[in-house]
């Protein structure tokens, strides 16, 4: 079993570290940076913190004018306020001139289970990939947290960061290289591809202990770069596979599933693993969210066996 | 900072008038009422008050001008092309497909323009962006933000007055064009926005209510929000919407209208005799 760490800690100490280095580094938060972590900056950093109070849009459209001087500004709030909140900000102020604005979401998806649904960001990767020049990344796990902050800094333009509140299996290493674009190879398999991303990573690790039993082998890829996604890249690692599974925390509308399915096209049957067009609710816990929505390893697992029979 | 000659600035703001009516050209739709209202403002901060050139557009220390209001683009870019950011010859081009001067100012686009702007409400933030950015860098440079009074219905430009209160960013200038109409008709008659220095006062800011025709109030008013200390400024100008244009004076069809060929020669007549 894989160590455990928690992402959005690991996030706050990475910008941290990274702004010691990098004075152009600021990070603002609409009162919540005691869970976003950018408290971190809040605590350490004090200059160079702004807290915005509860108005997301103002945020968003300072961020943009702080990064008209030269700075590189972080700005932090649940994913579903940042993007939902502060779309217009986030497209008119920042996306259409291409400003170097890093939005960081947190708690995305349904780690933030006991709050429900106003709380949950289902389809806030579907809405930042439509825009044109966004990048959006979903780190795996704490080591990738740590690889894509430094990885966002040296790259100029907008990005979205998709952080989760929970803690993670490590799966990755720090030796081993994040380029933005990039999908990772996570376990070799050959029967089919499952394409993952954030928590459904370690799920489909899972599936396919569960599917060795059967003798069928699946090659696990982590995506944890949506946009840009090198499309190459994505067909070479489905090479030789019987079909394609794709598994995220996000609606089956617009999210990796369909970024798969847009490179891939026709040429491999394509199941998908991922929230059908509805809302969540609230539950004691992420878990209870993730298995009475479907994201499972058995959920998975299924779909594998869907492709085989 | 330019010379203090009320003649030459009232000069200034009828070539950026003419160069606005160059700009909307005949039977083109184009934000007239707007840009000829924000017209001696523009004018004031251009050959005045801000610290700028077209040969230094990146120095760290110029004053920033953005254009909440971003529809009004047409008195900007005649600002800008009289300033020598571009050549005037590309008002003409204004609109049309490929053409350096946008619908709404697009920093990418036009040399000279700080931000984007063109989706209301946004630009006090990105104003009150660069001037943390100038407090946190120990620079002295000033930001000059217009706003339209019917963009004031935008909640996000109250998030950004608080913000800026909080932070007391004495080099944030807020200027409200304050034409009393808005695209549908008189801001009384869609959501009244009240009194609009009462509230600017309410947030903690320090306001100044001028006629923004008048070329000698208006330097007074940008002079004065210099001695300003600890609080951001608002300056709320009462202008005419369509402003020298005497057909279109507080008409709201010319907030997004057409000047036929008779109409444009009349417009640019009496623009001339102003």
């Amino acid at each position: 079993m894989a160590r455990l760490e928690c992402l959005r800690n690991a996030y706050g100490m990475a910008l941290l570290e990274a702004a010691k280095k990098n004075p152009r580094i600021v990070a603002l938060d609409a009162d919540l940076s005691g869970s976003t972590m950018s408290r971190y900056i809040k605590n350490n950093l004090p200059d160079r913190f702004f807290e915005m109070g509860i108005a997301e849009q103002n945020m968003v459209s300072v961020a943009a004018g702080l990064s008209l001087t030269g700075k590189i500004p972080f700005a932090h709030s649940f994913s579903v306020f940042i993007v939902g909140r502060a779309y217009d900000q986030i497209r008119q102020s920042i996306a259409v001139p291409k400003l170097n604005v890093k939005l960081v979401g947190s708690s995305y998806g349904f780690s933030d289970s006991a709050d429900g649904a106003t709380h949950q960001a289902i389809e806030d990767v579907a809405i930042m990939r439509a825009v044109p020049n966004m990048t959006v990344i979903v780190p795996v796990d704490a080591v990738e947290v740590r690889q894509a902050v430094k990885a966002i800094i040296e790259y100029e333009g907008p990005v979205y960061l998709r952080i989760s509140r929970s803690e993670m299996p490590v799966l990755t290493n720090e030796e081993d290289e994040f380029v933005i674009g990039k999908p990772r190879l996570i376990s070799e398999g050959k029967d089919i591809a499952v394409y993952a991303n954030g928590l459904m990573v370690s799920m489909a690790l899972k599936a396919k202990e569960m599917l060795e039993k059967k003798n069928v082998s699946i090659r696990v890829i982590n995506v944890s770069s949506l946009k840009p996604l090198d499309a190459e890249a994505v067909r070479q690692l489905a090479r030789g596979v019987k079909g394609i599974v794709t598994a995220e925390e996000h609606s089956l509308i617009g999210g990796l599933g369909c970024a798969i399915s847009d490179i891939i096209g026709d040429s491999i049957p394509i199941r998908k693993v991922g929230i059908a067009d509805r809302f969540g609710q609230s539950a004691p816990s992420h878990e209870d969210l993730l298995e009475h929505y479907g994201l499972t390893p058995e959920a998975i697992v299924e779909k594998v066996q869907e492709l085989l029979s | 900072m330019g010379n203090r000659d009320i003649v030459y600035l009232q000069e200034k703001a009828k070539i950026i008038r003419l160069g606005i009516l160059e700009a909307l050209g005949v039977n083109n739709k184009g934000h007239l009422g707007g840009s000829m209202s924000v017209a001696d403002v523009v004018a004031a901060l251009y050959f005045y008050k801000m610290n700028h050139s077209p040969d230094r557009m990146h120095d760290s220390d110029r004053d920033r001008f953005v254009l909440s209001k971003g529809h009004s683009a047409l008195a900007q870019y005649a600002a800008l092309a009289e300033c020598g950011y571009f050549s005037k010859s590309e008002l003409a081009k204004t609109k049309t497909l490929g053409a350096m001067l946008q619908g709404h100012p697009e920093r990418d686009y036009t040399p000279g323009i700080e931000c984007n702007t063109g989706s209301l409400g946004q630009g006090l933030s990105i104003g009150l962006g660069m001037a943390l950015g100038g407090k946190l860098d120990g620079r002295d440079y000033k930001v000059y933000v217009i706003l339209g009074d019917g963009e004031l219905g935008e909640g996000q430009v109250w998030e950004a007055v608080t913000a800026a209160n909080f932070y007391k960013t004495d080099n944030l200038v807020a200027i409200i064009d304050h034409n009393k109409l808005q695209a549908t008709g008189p801001i009384k008659e869609c959501i009244d926005i009240g009194n609009i220095g009462a509230k600017f006062s309410a947030f903690g800011w320090k306001t100044f209510e001028i006629d923004g025709h008048d070329m000698e109030a208006i330097v007074d008013a940008l002079d004065e929000v210099d001695k300003v200390k600890g609080v951001p400024c608002a300056i709320i100008a009462h202008t005419v919407k369509g402003k020298g244009v005497s057909f279109a004076e507080n008409v709201p069809g010319f907030h997004n209208g057409a000047l036929n060929a008779e109409q444009f020669k009349q417009a640019k007549l009496d623009i001339s005799n102003m």
